[in-house]
């Protein structure tokens, strides 16, 4: 398993035999509260870095969830859609929301390390 | 002024807590600039004995409905309403509460409305039904949105016999927009070529606004198989105690006007949208929905839900702007529901069909008169000999008031010139029926 | 990720400790099941003649399943809406100070009237020349909004406040189409604004821009200038709430309507919180274009526990043209309606029938009984209301914008709380123990922890006095450290907090026989 990156805007993403695993952070998750719905992308679809590709949804808000890569949408975390809560009480982990095949991994070098985020966070 | 407190010694007192001398520099922050103009042309304070007489002598130039022979439907139906449906409503903790945004002390509400939502989803034959909309006519236009929304396609069929208003209101809220097809009835034949991969949804209204009844289930067919939504649209709520659950038919979204039930014609307002669905479009559609849960102590309890989807959240990404809803006449219609329940919705259903049944036969007694329709619940349309609108002020002159013109919707339908549609419901008399009946005579001779 | 969180917890708390015991209130606040476990498939409350009828006219599409609606029989019926009825709070059971929404007295004055057969049971689409009381009463109400706006028009369709921000829009949008200036592509909205306005704006097409407050809470002039220069051409309005969000009145209002004006663009204005001015500030005079009145708020039609409301829109000369119909024509003593779009400029039409009518007539019921020094003085009372609940808790609590008088409303922030482990939603917990329906909480969003007071005119000294008092006692409590009370509240309410995290992850909408 690579090393984990994160935007400024929270999400992580690692990649996993050449295919990037993007959530948020679980800082984040625990900035928004329990988390109750996330709207997740189509398989398939194309992203340039920023784009807006999910809707994590508490219960008094709705945020939006931005690509940390460009690329392509290759699966969606389906596990969600019956519990949202992994995002809450797993979100680097079985609360991964989509995975990417990245088609420009130079990108990943503007992304911020563990080290370099906790201390973005704190 | 009896509805405010303050002696003049309270509001002084008051000021002196401020620590302002006068009341207009509490006001010291609007610029001089911003002060009214000029003097208001109106009257001072009015004791409610002035207030009522005044009222009262506007409402006597009106012609009630329960003073004539009346037949005038179209969206807008005069039915008895149980004595303790206006009673419960007038009740405070009914009337002066607001939307129940604390829950705790709102149950009262929050369970009414899970209740109603409950109600409308049975009736409709649906999964889910929201917390109400405006009316009919605006819950038709979100749920054309509604289906774009789900099915990320554009083009929205409108089947002829949409009530011409509602048509009109769609038509405002989808803006100028090639996306929306509207069908004449010898189009509506052809709705299976019609229909494309970019159809979003097929609308139509049962019983129509002609008062025909409609085929739900072959358009649910043509819809979904080009994998569009049918929206089904009833401006007489009554008629599902007689007529199948749309949503037994394969529609998927059922937009209905309510006042049928609990709410008085009031002139055109206010009455009661509804909007029912499947559940797994439910976060798509517009306005409150009220859900169950648990307090602290596991108690059964009841909040709003799903409100992500709402303008106070959403802002600019809502599904609609819709805030307010029109909670009192949902609480008129649930009440006046629980009284009917199933049996005597089914009574009242037939009772309106059998009313009608004798006002068709009558109609095809008169000469100059033609019953148009093959199928009707409570409404039918008629072709008469003579210019309907100038038929209607006739009779109005009389005291009957017998229907519609349809030239008064579609003035520029030439062949509508002589189109007349009447209704009748369980409180149109043999007597009602036969002052029509010579009026008509007399009038078409 | 955009973190839009307004961070307040959803959850229900922990159960409160058992000392409390929650069912010791039942004596009038009884558990009522729901209407599908008490009714009867057999039970009915309405007789009717069981009619025979044949299917001739039926075409074979009558009902072939059962519905699953219970009846009940009248008595049972009266027993679970009055039950029903006790588990909430209601304006003429206490103060109800939900800042923005205006919860002032509802006569019943009103209600009797509207209730007059020759208004209520008088149908859309009988004559014209039978309901000629009916359109009288509209263009009596009509006249007073107008006198009362010093405006040229008003439209009286829009069903609700957001409906009639629609109908603003669309006028103004059928305006700049009509100058050939469709292009215009953005709407400047505060972000103090109600979340309607945005909804609005993006319902029409239009791009929202947001426009910044100034430190003392209103709307920053020089960043409407600003956003006005960089996009001259494209800015189609500026949707603007004045008196504000935050319970003030905005200074500059007439500058950034000129400003608005100069570069072609139009003023909307949200009358939301039009009580705080009524007959002392017409919004004609300040150059607004179109600004919806809340017959709900502002002219004391019941909320009803979420609607019927009613936002007729007043429209300045320039928006006059394209209202949408219907609208009423006076010819002599008759009057007409015109309800199609044919030869005139209107966008068309937003609703079916006419509008709000039973709400029009509660309004003007209301209209008549104040009077033009009735409605001042209430304006006044308001005001003063909402400015004596300032002096007598500024001192405990923390008004972000609290250096000047504020107009029908309050707004306090939770700093005050800070550190004590209490936040806004335990405080406001807290107050429906003391028999208060709590104040409007985290809104507006520019300040943390919103708690937004309004009393309106309707309360009593006595009244004000009392709530004031308990308010005090609260924060003190509070600041005490007596943070219990807060989290575990309410207490003493037929419920206590409840689990809306549940209700949204698992939404049950609707009853389920055995579910």
């Amino acid at each position: 398993m690579s090393e984990t990156k994160y935007s400024t805007d929270h999400e992580y993403i690692r990649l996993e035999a050449e295919v990037g695993v993007v959530g948020i952070s679980t800082y984040a998750q625990e900035q928004l509260g329990d988390i109750v719905y996330v709207e997740l992308p189509n398989v398939g679809a194309k992203l340039s870095k920023g784009d807006e590709v999910a809707v994590i949804e508490s219960v008094k808000a709705a945020s939006e969830l931005y690509s940390p890569v460009s690329g392509e949408v290759v699966e969606v975390n389906e596990a969600l859609n019956d519990e949202p809560a992994l995002v809450n009480s797993d979100a680097q982990g079985g609360g991964w929301i989509f995975k990417i095949s990245l088609s420009d991994k130079s990108e990943l070098d503007e992304m911020m390390d563990e080290a370099t985020y906790t201390s973005h966070t704190s | 002024m009896r509805y405010l407190p303050h002696s003049d010694a309270e509001r002084k007192q008051m000021l002196d807590v401020i620590g302002v001398n006068k009341a207009d520099d509490l006001f010291a922050s609007i610029p001089k600039l911003a002060f009214k103009s000029k003097d208001f042309n109106l009257p001072d304070h009015s004791p409610e004995f002035l207030v009522q007489a005044k009222l009262e002598a506007m409402a006597k130039k009106n012609i009630c409905a329960s003073d004539a022979a009346f037949f005038v439907g179209g969206g807008a139906y005069r039915h008895h309403v149980p004595a303790s449906v206006d009673h419960l409503i007038q009740r405070s903790e009914w009337l002066t509460a607001y939307t129940p945004y604390q829950p705790e002390i709102s149950q009262g509400t929050l369970q009414v409305l899970f209740e109603f939502q409950t109600q409308v989803a049975n009736l409709t034959g649906m999964e889910v039904a929201n917390a109400s909309m405006y009316d009919g006519s605006t819950a038709t236009a979100e749920a054309a949105l509604m289906a774009r929304r789900l099915t990320r396609k554009n083009k929205v069929i409108m089947l002829s016999g949409l009530h011409p208003q509602y048509l009109d209101v769609v038509k405002t809220y989808l803006g100028d927009d090639d996306g929306l097809v509207c069908l004449s009835e010898a189009d509506d034949a052809n709705i299976g070529s019609i229909i494309d991969d970019k159809t979003a949804a097929i609308v139509v209204q049962t019983p129509d606004f002609y008062g025909n009844l409609r085929d739900i289930k072959s358009l649910a067919d043509i819809a979904h198989a080009k994998n569009a939504l049918l929206i089904v649209v009833i401006t007489e709520i009554v008629s599902l105690g007689l007529l199948e659950a749309p949503g037994k038919l394969g529609a998927d979204i059922v937009v209905a006007e309510g006042q049928s039930l609990g709410n008085p014609l009031n002139y055109g307002g206010p009455y009661l949208g509804l909007m029912a669905t499947r559940q797994k479009f439910v976060r798509q559609i517009p306005g409150r929905l009220c859900g169950e849960t648990v307090d602290a102590s596991g108690r059964r309890g009841y909040v709003l839900t799903l409100s992500t989807r709402e303008q106070h959240i959403r802002r600019e990404k809502a599904t609609s702007n819709i805030c307010t809803n029109a909670g009192l006449c949902a609480l008129a219609f649930s009440i006046h529901l629980s009284l009917l329940g199933q049996k005597g919705l089914a009574k009242l259903a037939k009772l309106n069909h059998a009313r009608a049944v004798k006002l068709a036969q009558a109609l095809k007694e008169i000469a100059g008169v033609e019953l148009l329709n093959k199928s009707f619940f409570n409404e039918m349309s008629v072709r008469l000999s003579k210019p309907a609108n100038e038929v209607v002020e006739a009779l109005a002159k009389k005291n009957i008031l017998c229907g519609i013109p349809v030239s008064r919707l579609l003035p520029n339908e030439k062949e509508a010139e002589n189109l007349l549609i009447l209704t009748a419901t369980e409180l149109t008399s043999d007597e009602d029926i036969d002052r029509l009946s010579s009026g008509l005579q007399e009038v078409l001779s | 990720m955009s973190m839009n969180s307004t961070g307040r917890p959803t959850r229900a708390n922990d159960a409160p400790s058992n000392e409390v015991d929650n069912l010791k209130n039942a004596a009038l606040l009884p558990n009522e099941p729901l209407l599908f476990e008490i009714g009867d498939i057999d039970h009915c409350g309405v007789d009717l003649p069981d009619v025979k009828i044949d299917s001739e006219y039926l075409s074979g599409f009558e009902r072939e399943g059962s519905l699953d609606l219970p009846g009940l029989s009248e008595p049972e019926c009266l027993r679970h809406y009055v039950r029903l009825s006790r588990l909430n709070m209601s304006i003429d059971a206490g103060i109800y100070p939900l800042g923005s929404c205006t919860m002032k007295h509802n006569p019943r004055l009103n209600e009797k009237m509207a209730r007059l057969s020759g208004f209520a049971d008088i149908h859309p689409l009988q004559p014209v020349s039978s309901v000629q009381g009916a359109l009288e009463m509209i263009e009596e109400l009509a006249f007073w909004l107008m006198e009362l706006t010093n405006t040229d028009a008003v439209s009286m369709s829009p069903k609700a406040g957001a409906h009639g921000e629609l109908c603003g829009m669309m006028a103004i949008k059928a305006a700049l189409e009509a100058k050939g200036q469709g292009y215009r592509s953005i709407v400047l909205v505060p972000e103090s604004a109600h979340g309607t306005n945005p909804a609005t704006a993006a319902f029409l097409g239009y791009k929202v821009r947001s426009i910044p407050a100034n430190d003392d809470g209103t709307v920053d002039v020089s960043a409407v200038i600003d956003a006005l220069e960089e996009n001259a051409e494209n800015v189609a309005a500026i949707m603007l709430t004045n008196p504000n969000t935050c319970g003030l009145f905005e200074p500059d209002v007439i500058k950034i309507a000129d400003a608005i004006h100069q570069a072609g663009a139009y003023f909307y204005c949200d009358g939301a919180n039009f009580n705080a001015i009524m007959g002392l500030v017409c919004p004609g005079d300040l150059g607004i274009d179109a600004m919806h009145i809340n017959l709900h708020k502002t002219f004391s039609t019941p909320h009803g526990g979420g609607g019927p409301g009613a936002g007729p829109v007043v429209l300045s000369e320039a928006l006059a043209p394209f209202a949408p119909v219907p609208f009423i024509k006076k010819d002599g003593a008759d009057l007409s309606l015109i309800e199609h779009v044919d030869d005139s400029q209107s966008f068309g039409r937003l609703t079916a029938f006419h509008g709000q009518i039973g709400m029009f007539t509660r309004s003007l019921s209301f209209m008549l009984s104040h009077g033009k020094d009735g409605i001042t003085q209430a304006a006044y009372d308001a005001v003063l209301n909402a400015n004596y609940i300032k002096a007598r808790l500024e001192k405990v609590f923390t008004a972000p914008f609290g250096n000047q008088p504020c107009m029908h409303e309050i707004l306090f922030d939770e700093t005050f709380l800070d550190g004590t482990g209490v936040s806004t939603l335990d405080f406001a917990k807290a107050m429906i123990d003391e028999g208060f329906h709590p104040m409007t909480m985290y809104f507006p969003l520019v300040v943390k922890g919103a708690m937004l007071i309004e009393p309106t005119e309707s309360e009593s000294k006595k009244s004000l006095d009392y709530f004031c008092d308990k308010m005090l006692e609260l924060a003190n409590d509070a600041i005490a450290g007596n943070a219990e009370r807060f989290t575990q509240a309410p207490k003493y309410a037929p419920l206590s907090r409840l689990d809306e995290t549940l209700a949204a992850r698992q939404p049950k909408l609707k009853w389920i026989k055995g579910d």
